[in-house]
């Protein structure tokens, strides 16, 4: 089975991190992730920007509107991501918009920025049908 | 990292939001201050057994407002009752938490707390001193340390800062649209203020160097409460990519490094790629200001990966843009350096020519105007210009650049670049 492992954290306390202790933390999670990533068993792994790089396409009457900042709701919960590469915000949010116009629920897409992105590839995936 | 120092930055990071509304609470600052600092002394007493609380601020608030009311009640027993209105909403004080999380009230709290510190009474050093005091909670030492002056001076300079800051008397109220807007550009440029101690600092002074991430931590707590402000972005932008350029800046000696000569390969790229995102984000809203067209200018240099690859003509172009938003001699000055890439020296020394009267105390336009004559041969003149400049040098690193240049000028057989 292919998991997705969403990580949740105090931006605040995260972004106010020295240098040191950034890279500090850094090394033990890549600790932690190498023997998966050996195993050829890991997949994509990003750091995202702070929720201040945020913006979020929202189901409007007519149009979907785009908001600045993070998907604030909390009835509505994370049902899945796309990575992609785009020469602008511009195109993120045209391609957001679209994805929401086919969409028939109230969904919403938080565009977020990636800082780090190490596209790792799984080589022996089973489950979770493509 | 150790629970302590975990809880520590915890703490910190909720200061602005619970001082802010211990602020609200109890209407004086003193009393705010040391009813968060009884919370403080609770949560590193119990976070460490009982774990910290998934909303630190909310914790701090709660504790601090019921130690800060039992202070009020002891004292009571020896003075007369305090008047109602010296403390506010203190019946609902059993509500419960999460309902009193108000986005609303919290966005104006922190404003409030950081706007207090921007009083027009106040110099700009003591505006920036009692900001990262208040505000970012440094120690008076590290303030002092950073100014190079006593404790004893900076504990005396602070407190006549708090002092005028209570007789000016605060705006309690929750401002309406526009005084909202107007508190957001003051407090906006307050955080620009400290920056650029910090950054003018560079690495001669560790201490005061600090205050460019403390900046950058003020304004994204700044964009996390008004998230849409196209300007609060942009001085984002503007800081991160400044400050991705903190590693190359200085040589070995502690000399300055021109934007031109500086290893580009030890520019923060995260800070950069953030500062890109963040402005394009920005300019989505199509409401230029001074801050975003300084960012853009700042970008295109930082998108250069050698000086020859600099968008020159797309930079002058910028700070035409930012002469009619903010006019200034200065910015005619940048638009000057940026004209004399792409038309030559005498093109730059024709625009500053009429700058003379306004900048003749001004380093930088004596140093630009040295460069200047330096290119075009006149020799004599740009060492009058070096020598003035020299008189007006702010830092030992910029009197080290300028005698640099003049070590130029007596060796004629270097060209310069």
């Amino acid at each position: 089975m292919l998991y997705a492992i969403l990580c949740y954290a105090h931006e605040e306390t995260v972004f106010a991190w020295s240098k040191e202790e950034e890279a500090s933390v850094m090394e033990r999670l890549h600790a932690v992730q190498e023997p998966l990533a050996k195993a050829g068993k890991l997949g994509p792994v990003g750091r995202l920007m702070p929720t201040t790089a945020a913006t979020t396409v929202r189901k409007g009457k007519d149009e979907p509107l785009v908001l600045d900042g993070p998907f604030a709701e909390t009835k509505e919960v994370l049902l899945g991501f796309y990575t992609a590469e785009f020469d602008s915000l511009d195109e993120a949010v045209a391609f957001s918009k679209e994805l929401s116009a086919v969409n028939p629920g109230s969904s919403s897409y938080e565009i977020r920025p990636f800082y780090v992105f190490h596209p790792n590839e799984i080589k022996t995936a089973e489950g979770g049908s493509s | 990292m150790t629970d302590l120092a975990y809880i520590e930055l915890a703490l910190t990071a909720a200061r602005p939001q619970a001082l802010g509304a211990l602020l609200r609470y109890f209407r004086d600052l003193d009393m705010a201050e040391e009813a968060f600092q009884e919370a403080c002394l609770r949560a590193i007493r119990t976070w460490p057994d009982k774990g910290p609380p998934r909303d630190p601020a909310a914790w701090l608030i709660f504790v601090g407002r019921n130690s800060g009311v039992d202070q009020i009640r002891k004292r009571a027993k020896n003075e007369p009752l305090p008047e109602e209105a010296a403390f506010s909403d203190l019946s609902d004080a059993e509500e419960n938490i999460a309902d009193r999380l108000d986005n609303a009230h919290y966005r104006d709290d922190i404003l409030r707390l950081m706007f207090i510190c921007c009083h027009p009474d106040l110099p700009n050093t003591q505006q920036i001193a009692l900001a990262l005091r208040i505000v970012s909670g440094l120690t008076v030492p590290q303030i002092a340390r950073a100014f190079l002056v006593s404790e004893s001076a900076m504990e005396q300079r602070i407190t006549r800062a708090k002092g005028r800051v209570a007789k000016a008397g605060v705006a309690f109220e929750t401002p309406d649209v526009h005084e909202r807007a107007e508190r957001l550009k003051t407090v906006t440029s307050m955080i620009y203020l400290v920056f650029n101690e910090g950054y003018s600092a560079g690495i001669t002074n560790p201490e005061s160097a600090a205050f460019c991430d403390e900046a950058i931590r003020l304004v994204r707590l700044l964009l996390r409460i008004f998230p849409a402000e196209p300007e609060v972005m942009g001085l984002t932008a503007l800081m991160l990519l400044q400050h991705s350029r903190a590693g190359a800046r200085f040589d070995d000696e502690g000399q300055i490094v021109l934007l031109e000569d500086q290893d580009r390969s030890r520019w923060d790229r995260q800070l950069i790629t953030e500062a890109l995102a963040m402005l394009d984000k920005a300019i989505r809203h199509r409401k230029p200001g001074p801050y975003q067209v300084q960012a853009a200018i700042s970008a295109l240099h930082a998108r250069a990966s050698h000086p020859e690859e600099t968008d020159w003509g797309e930079i002058t172009l910028l700070y035409e843009l930012l002469e009619k938003l903010a006019p200034s001699p200065v910015i005619t000055l940048n638009r000057a350096v940026a004209l004399s890439k792409l038309k030559g020296p005498d093109a730059a020394l024709d625009l500053i020519e009429p700058l003379a009267e306004k900048l003749d105390g001004y380093f930088y336009f004596h140093g630009v105007r040295g460069a200047l004559l330096m290119q075009t041969g006149k020799s004599g003149e740009a060492r009058i210009a070096f020598d003035r400049a020299i008189t007006l040098a702010n830092s030992p690193a910029e009197c080290a650049h300028i005698r640099q240049q003049l070590d130029k000028l007596n060796t004629p057989m270097t060209q310069t670049v």
